[in-house]
């Protein structure tokens, strides 16, 4: 999900030790050549990648904490399956990409630890709690819709590790996606109490939901880097747009009311919002949101309560290791 | 009024099919609490596939005890709108996480256990319980080696997991007697050849889970004395919780469809 990453990058090429491999590099990448682990590329290149797929990759796994709250309130078996499913494919999708952000040449350990420590970011998105089961209905239909538009794009990432990562992660978010919308069909033709809740989740994600696409283009720091080394391939705001004009028919059909009174279509047929409210997405992301300290301290607790568990598989793969040296010596 | 719970005809074939699915979705909601929180990510995907591997047996057999009863209960009746005394799963399945090294014991003592188990019941000659049996028995033969094999790492591996596994043995070894225990309605059951007495697996549970734990250096209690009470709905102070909040939906808002 998540690229907030996108709108930065670690610095540019200018002043590359080796101005032959760099221009073969960029030649490479103009020709829509897939750029693979053991290939020259720039410091600055695998730098921005690291922590693009990293940053994905802490998503995906603190993505878990939201849908996981409903896991246990599921209401009914088949909801309840469902959602454990999907929240086990997110858990693969960080997997995947933590593996994915290791051929460049960081261990997973690593980038795991800067995320605990706070020195890595996540999708603000996943700041926001989970009130009620229409959460889960909203994220699926909203928060992997859009995760979806900022994703297919990367399908086609010059980082052929990652774009692979990306085909598969798309194919399961649709699914993801379906499974959502199809939770705010039976809400919306539920009761009146189904419905206001339904109403009210929208309310509450809308904004964020928007905010996901970063900020708008024209005050972005997003350097041309990203572009020209094919990683980014459209704007924030074109992205944004492409979301809205494919989500308000939706939400018409759902017979619920996005929550932006002043939204109206323009003569291209573009459905153009109100102003985002741009400072409360830096509070969020300063760590202010509803939910920052709580994401990280299960994040956390579960690292620590689990280190003696990975201890003991260590110790027992070194003994076992040993045992088996020792059987061959005799 | 729509909350109130549902009311079951509890004849043995009922009874039979509801104890194993009761035994499958709590065990299986266990396991789902564990989603997000665990040791490392690959356990996060194991113990999620578990608990999906369970819910989905739970299902099945809870839309047999529906088919049989003809009464208009479903799956969904049966796990949201039972109380607590209409729960007949085994006390072991309901007992609490903790921490890694009790949910794996749990899900070992219980998992050899099922293996065995579905594995003779898919002779039974009633053919839905057979396919259930089949299908499952391929399920908890991968959870008896997943569990196995972290017994084994955790008995073995530092002071302080061997510590927490076999204090995880000692407290859930009361737990297993009820496993092999048969009531008189299941008993004409096992007689008609549609269950089977799981007295008879006890030997090869008792010598699977004895080889892990020897294996593990960790070792078995000399205690017999055994928990009853689950399968005819005695349950302890923990399935209450479980079920207030796997529950609170439909208990919420009574008569919705989700």
């Amino acid at each position: 999900m998540y690229t907030q990453a996108l709108n930065s990058s670690d610095g540019d090429d200018r002043g590359v030790e080796d101005v032959a491999h760099a221009s073969q590099f960029q030649a490479r990448i103009d020709a829509d050549e897939r750029i693979e682990p053991n290939d020259w590329m720039p410091a600055a290149y695998r730098k921005t990648l690291t922590r693009q797929i990293s940053q994905h990759a802490h998503s995906e796994i603190v993505g878990m904490l939201p849908e996981g709250n409903w896991i246990t309130r599921a209401p009914s078996l088949r909801r309840k399956a469902a959602l454990l499913a999907k929240v086990q494919d997110e858990c693969g999708h960080g997997l995947y990409l933590y593996a994915a952000a290791e051929t460049l040449g960081t261990s997973r350990e690593e980038l795991v630890d800067a995320m605990l420590a706070g020195k890595a970011k996540y999708s603000s998105i996943f700041n926001y709690p989970t009130l009620t089961w229409a959460d889960i209905g909203t994220i699926g239909w909203l928060v992997d819709g859009a995760a979806i538009m900022n994703q297919i794009p990367l399908c086609r990432c010059s980082y052929g590790p990652y774009a692979r990562a990306m085909i598969r992660v798309c194919k399961e978010e649709s699914f993801h996606q379906r499974q959502g919308f199809e939770i705010m069909v039976t809400l919306c033709r539920g009761t009146a109490e189904q419905k206001a809740m339904a109403q009210n989740a929208l309310d509450r994600w809308w904004w964020p939901v928007l905010m996901m696409f970063g900020p708008p283009d024209q005050v972005s720091q997003h350097s041309d880097t990203s572009t020209k080394w094919k990683i980014k391939r459209f704007s924030n705001d074109e992205l944004r747009q492409k979301f809205i004009d494919a989500t308000v028919p939706q939400a018409e059909f759902l017979g619920l009311k996005i929550p932006d009174p002043g939204m109206k279509q323009n003569e291209n047929g573009n459905w153009v919002h109100s102003p985002i409210d741009w400072d409360e997405f830096k509070q969020v992301l300063a760590g202010n949101g509803p939910c920052n300290r709580d994401r990280l301290a299960a994040r956390r607790k579960a690292h620590d309560e689990g280190a003696w568990v990975r201890e003991a598989a260590a110790a027992y793969a070194e003994k076992r290791k040993s045992r088996r040296l020792a059987q061959a010596a005799e | 009024m729509a909350t109130a719970n549902i009311e079951v005809s509890e004849t043995p074939l009922v009874l039979y099919a509801l104890r194993r699915a009761d035994d499958a979705l709590i065990l299986g909601h266990r396991l789902s609490e564990w989603c997000g929180h665990a040791p490392a990510l690959e356990e996060d995907m194991a113990l999620a596939n578990m608990g999906l591997d369970l819910l989905g047996q739970a299902r099945e057999l809870y839309s047999y005890a529906a088919k049989v009863e003809g009464r208009g209960n479903d799956e969904d009746k049966f796990a949201y709108l039972r109380d607590v005394r209409q729960y007949r799963n085994l006390l072991l399945v309901e007992q609490p996480n903790g921490d890694f090294a009790r949910t794996m014991v749990r899900q070992f003592f219980y998992a050899v256990f099922a293996d065995l188990y579905w594995r003779a019941m898919m002779a039974s000659n009633d053919p839905t319980l057979a396919a259930i049996a089949a299908k499952s028995e391929k399920e908890s033969a991968y959870h008896v080696r997943h569990s196995s094999e972290w017994i084994v790492r955790l008995g073995d591996g530092t002071a302080e997991s061997h510590r927490r596994a076999q204090n995880a043995i000692d407290d859930l070894w009361a737990y297993t007697g009820e496993m092999f225990a048969v009531d008189d309605g299941e008993r004409g059951l096992i007689d008609a050849g549609i269950a089977i007495d799981p007295a008879t697996l006890k030997p090869r549970w008792l010598k699977t889970v004895t080889g892990i734990v020897n294996e593990a250096t960790l070792a078995l209690p000399n205690s017999d004395w055994m928990q009853q009470g689950g399968r005819s709905g005695s349950h302890s102070e923990h399935l209450g919780h479980l079920l207030s909040e796997l529950q609170s939906l439909q208990r919420t808002f009574p008569g919705a469809t989700w």
